[in-house]
C-alpha cells in the first residue's frame, strides 16, 4: 500500500509497436515530467491514465492512486484532474459557474464560499460573475487550475499547460501551479516539450520516443 | 444503451422503404387480393405498358431530372469557383440559407405567379404592348417541363451550395485557390482543376440525392410541371388516389418501373463522372491557366441571381395575392389591399398550422432522440461511423418517395393499419431523420472532446457532460438541427397525403390541393404559412442563443 500515483510497467501499443513504457511511483507533493517530441506519445499516456485511450492504441499496466486500483474505472471517478495547452473554460458559464462546476455539491453557501476562497487565493478577487472569454490568458488558466483542484482531486495530470502562455506569464503561472499542488501534497505528471518547465519541475525528466 | 440507438436509426429509416418497395412489388406483379387479384401475374405490368403516355411520363422523368441535377450542379460549381472567398460570395451566403428552408410547393407556386401568361412578369409587356388579356401560351405546365425544370434548379442550388461549402474546409480550398493563382491560374480553370475533384467526391451523395428527388418529385411536378401526360410519379400518385381499386396494380408496376429508372439515371450518372474524372485528369495537367474565367464568372453570378431572385420575388407575389383586393390583368398591383382572404381561411389554417406542427414536432422529437442518442454513443464506444453507414444515411433520400410511399400505403391498408397522424409522423421521420442527422453529425463530432475529458475529470458523469456541457456548448447547432428537421417536416407532400389518406392535412398538402383550382388568392394564403412554418423555427434558432448567451463572448459565431 504506497501513497501517491503509482505506474506499475505501463506499456502502450500502437499497431503492435510500443511507444511508450513508464514503470514509476509519482510521491505526494512530487512531478514527474515527462518530455519527448510531438508525436512521441505523451498525451498517449495522459489519455490512459484518465481512461480515454483512443481504440486504435493498446495500454496495459497497472494505474494505482493512494492504493486504489485505477484500471477500468471511468473517467469520473478516478479522480484524477487535468489541465490541457487550452484553459477549456466553458464558455457558457461565468468563471463562477465553471468553478461550481468542479465543487462537489452542498449547501450553497458552503459552496459560494468555496468558490470565493478559490478566486481569493490565485489573486481574481471578485470575478465570479465574469465572462470567461473576457479573461487574459494566464488569468484563463489560473480560474482553469483551481476549478481542477475544487473537484478535490488525489493526482493531477500536466498536458503542456503552460505552453500557450508568453514568457512572463509562463514562469508566475509554472510556480503558482507547483506551490500549490506541493502545499496540497498532490502527486503531478507533467508533460512538456519545453525544458525551463522540467527544470522548475524539478527531479529527473522521464525522456519518451527518443 | 449501447447500440440501441444505432439499430433504432436504420429501422426507422430503412424499415419503412424496404416494406414500401415490397408493397408496390406485390401489385405491381398482379398479387392484390384486398381487390380481387392474386399473384403472381404480369396485369400490372401490362397495364403500365398500355398506357398511353408512359413513354412521354418516363421520358420527363429523365430529362426533368437530369437537367435540374446539372443546371443546379453548374450553377453552384460556377458560383463557388469564381467567387469563393470574395465578399460577394459572403453575402450570397447569408442571402441563400434562408431559401434552403423554403418548400418547394412554396417555391412553385411563386415561380408559377411569375412566369404564368397572366403572371407579374408579362403585365409589363402587357402594360406596354395595351393588351387587355393574357396572352394564350403554355409557360406554366409546358409539355417539355422546362418550367418545372427550372423551379426545380432554383430550390436544389442553395441545397447543394449549401452541402459543397461545408465540403470546402475539407477540400483545404483556400490554400489550394492561393496556390494555383500563384501559379497563375484564373480563379475558375485553377479551382476546376485543383479542389472541385476533392469537393466532388464529398458532394457526391447530395447530387445523388438531387437526382433521385427531381426524377420523382411530386408536388413540384403537380404545380408547374405537363399535364398531358403528366410525369410518371404524378401519374402514380393519380393511379393510387383512383377510386377503382384495380388502378393500383398499375400504380405498383409504376412505382418500380419508377425505381428502376432512378437507379439506372444514377448508374449512367455514375460512369459519366468516371469519364469526365479521366477526361478532367488530362486536361489539369495541361496547364491551360485561363479557360474563359472572367464569362464563366459572370455567369455562374448571373444564373445564381436569377434563380434566386425568382424565388424571392415569386413569393412576395405570393404574398400580394395573399392579401390582393380587386387585381385586373395588366395591373402590377392589386386596386385594393384586403385581409379578408386571411380571415376568411383563419379557422382551416388554424387547424392546419396545428397538425403540421403535431406532426413536425414529434416527427422531430424523435429524430433528434435517434441522431443524439447515435452519436453519444459512437463518441462514448470511440468507434467512428463506417463508410456503409453513411450510404444507410442517404438510403432514403436516394429511393424515390413515389417509388415506395404507395406500397407502403397499400401494406398498411391491407395489414388494416389505420390511416393517420401517427404513420404520417413514421413517414416523415424516414426524410427528416437522415437530414437531422446530417445536419448535427459534423459540430457534433467537431467538438473538442477534451472539454468531456476536463469534466469528467472533476468527478462528472458521462450524462452530466452531456446535458451540462455538451448541449450548452452545442445549443447552435442543436436547434438549427431541429428548425431543419421542421422544415423538412412542414414541406412533405407525398408521405402526409398518401400515407394520411387524405385525414391529415398540412399546410403542404392543402397549398398543392389548391393547385388545380386556379384560387390564387387562397393559394397565396396557404403557401405564404407555408413558408413562414419553415422559416420560423429558422428564425428562433439564432435569436434564442444569442439572447440567451448575449453576456458569453466565447458562444458568439
Amino acid at each position: 500500500m504506497s501513497e501517491g500515483l503509482v505506474l506499475s510497467n505501463v506499456t502502450i501499443k500502437l499497431a503492435g509497436a510500443e511507444i511508450v513504457a513508464v514503470n514509476r511511483r509519482i510521491g505526494p507533493g512530487e512531478v514527474l515530467t515527462v518530455m519527448g517530441p510531438s508525436g512521441s506519445g505523451k498525451s498517449t499516456l495522459l489519455s490512459y491514465l484518465v481512461g480515454t485511450l483512443p481504440r486504435a492504441f493498446e495500454g496495459a499496466g497497472g494505474i494505482e492512486l493512494n492504493g486504489r486500483q485505477l484500471n477500468g474505472l471511468p473517467t469520473n471517478r478516478r479522480r484524477i484532474g487535468i489541465l490541457f495547452q487550452d484553459d477549456l473554460l466553458f464558455p457558457h458559464l461565468s468563471v463562477a459557474g465553471n468553478l461550481g462546476f468542479g465543487v462537489p455539491p452542498g449547501p450553497r453557501k458552503d459552496r459560494r464560499q468555496t468558490i470565493e476562497a478559490a478566486l481569493d487565493e490565485v489573486g481574481l478577487t471578485g470575478f465570479g460573475p465574469r465572462d470567461p472569454a473576457t479573461l487574459s490568458g494566464g488569468q484563463k488558466a489560473r480560474v482553469a487550475l483551481m476549478r481542477t483542484l475544487l473537484a478535490r482531486p488525489e493526482a493531477l495530470l500536466l498536458d503542456e499547460p503552460f505552453s500557450r502562455l508568453d514568457a512572463d506569464r509562463r514562469t508566475r503561472t509554472r510556480d503558482l501551479v507547483f506551490s500549490i499542488t506541493r502545499a496540497r501534497a498532490l502527486p503531478v505528471l507533467l508533460v512538456t516539450h519545453d525544458a525551463e518547465d522540467a527544470a522548475a519541475a524539478g527531479g529527473e525528466p522521464f525522456l519518451l520516443g527518443g | 444503451m449501447g447500440r440501441v440507438f444505432p439499430a433504432l436509426a436504420v429501422a426507422v429509416m430503412i424499415g419503412p422503404v424496404l416494406a414500401g418497395l415490397w408493397g408496390a412489388a406485390l401489385p405491381a406483379f398482379g398479387h392484390l387480393p384486398s381487390a380481387g387479384f392474386q399473384g403472381p401475374s404480369l396485369i400490372g405490368l401490362q397495364r403500365l405498358i398500355e398506357w398511353r403516355g408512359v413513354v412521354e411520363a418516363s421520358v420527363l422523368s429523365v430529362t426533368t431530372g437530369v437537367s435540374a441535377t446539372l443546371g443546379s450542379l453548374c450553377i453552384v460549381v460556377l458560383i463557388v469557383s469564381g467567387w469563393s472567398g470574395t465578399m460577394v460570395f459572403t453575402w450570397l451566403q447569408r442571402v441563400l440559407s434562408p431559401l434552403l428552408s423554403v418548400p418547394h410547393a412554396a417555391a412553385a407556386f411563386g415561380l408559377a405567379f411569375l412566369v404564368a401568361p397572366s403572371g407579374w412578369l408579362l403585365r409589363p409587356a402587357a402594360l406596354f404592348l395595351g393588351w387587355e388579356r393574357p396572352p394564350d401560351m403554355l409557360v406554366v405546365g409546358d409539355p417539355l417541363g422546362l418550367t418545372m425544370t427550372a423551379g426545380l434548379i432554383a430550390k436544389e442550388v442553395p441545397f447543394l451550395l449549401l452541402m459543397t461549402l461545408a465540403a470546402l474546409p475539407q477540400a483545404d480550398s483556400q490554400k489550394s485557390n492561393l496556390i494555383v493563382q500563384s501559379l497563375g491560374y484564373g480563379r475558375v480553370t485553377g479551382w476546376l482543376k485543383s479542389v472541385f475533384p476533392r469537393v466532388y467526391a464529398q458532394i457526391r451523395l447530395p447530387v445523388y440525392v438531387v437526382l433521385a428527388y427531381s426524377m420523382s418529385v411530386v408536388d413540384v411536378a403537380m404545380i408547374l410541371g405537363p399535364t398531358t401526360p403528366p410525369t410518371l410519379s404524378v401519374q402514380i400518385v393519380e393511379w393510387m388516389g383512383s377510386p377503382n381499386l384495380s388502378n393500383r396494380l398499375t400504380a405498383g408496376a409504376g412505382a418500380i418501373w419508377q425505381l428502376v429508372l432512378v437507379l439506372a439515371a444514377l448508374l449512367v450518372w455514375r460512369a459519366v463522372e468516371r469519364l469526365c474524372a479521366c477526361l478532367g485528369r488530362k486536361w489539369a495537367g495541361e496547364g491551360q491557366r485561363d479557360v474563359g474565367d472572367a464569362p464563366a464568372r459572370a455567369m455562374g453570378f448571373g444564373f445564381l441571381i436569377f434563380t434566386s431572385g425568382a424565388v424571392l420575388l415569386g413569393l412576395a407575389v405570393v404574398g400580394l395575392w395573399s392579401i390582393a383586393g380587386f387585381w385586373r390583368f395588366p395591373a402590377m398591383v392589386p386596386d385594393t389591399l384586403t385581409l379578408a382572404i386571411w380571415t376568411r381561411h383563419s379557422d382551416d389554417l388554424a387547424a392546419t398550422v396545428a397538425d403540421t406542427f403535431v406532426v413536425a414536432g414529434i416527427a422531430v422529437a424523435i429524430a433528434m432522440i435517434l441522431t443524439v442518442g447515435c452519436l453519444e454513443t459512437e463518441y462514448r464506444r470511440r468507434r467512428p461511423m463506417t463508410p456503409a453507414a453513411v450510404w444507410l444515411l442517404y438510403a432514403p433520400l436516394l429511393v424515390p418517395q413515389t417509388a415506395f410511399l404507395p406500397g407502403l400505403q397499400t401494406l398498411l391498408l391491407s395489414f388494416g393499419a389505420d390511416t393517420g397522424r401517427a404513420p404520417v409522423v413514421f413517414a416523415h421521420l424516414v426524410f427528416v431523420l437522415p437530414y437531422v442527422f446530417l445536419s448535427l453529425g459534423d459540430p457534433w463530432r467537431a467538438w473538442d472532446t477534451r472539454y468531456a475529458t476536463t469534466a469528467a475529470a472533476m468527478g462528472a458523469s458521462s450524462t452530466r457532460v452531456l446535458v451540462f456541457v455538451r448541449f450548452p456548448m452545442l445549443v447552435r447547432p442543436l436547434l438549427t438541427a431541429i428548425a431543419i428537421g421542421l422544415a423538412v417536416s412542414v414541406g412533405q407532400y407525398l408521405p402526409t397525403l398518401l400515407i394520411g389518406g387524405g385525414r391529415v392535412a398540412t399546410l403542404t398538402t392543402e397549398a398543392v390541393a389548391l393547385a388545380s383550382g386556379g384560387d390564387r388568392r387562397a393559394i397565396g394564403v396557404f403557401a405564404v404559412a407555408q413558408t413562414l412554418a419553415a422559416l420560423f423555427p429558422f428564425a428562433l434558432a439564432l435569436a434564442v442563443p444569442a439572447l440567451v448567451f448575449a453576456n458569453r463572448r466565447g458562444m458568439h459565431v
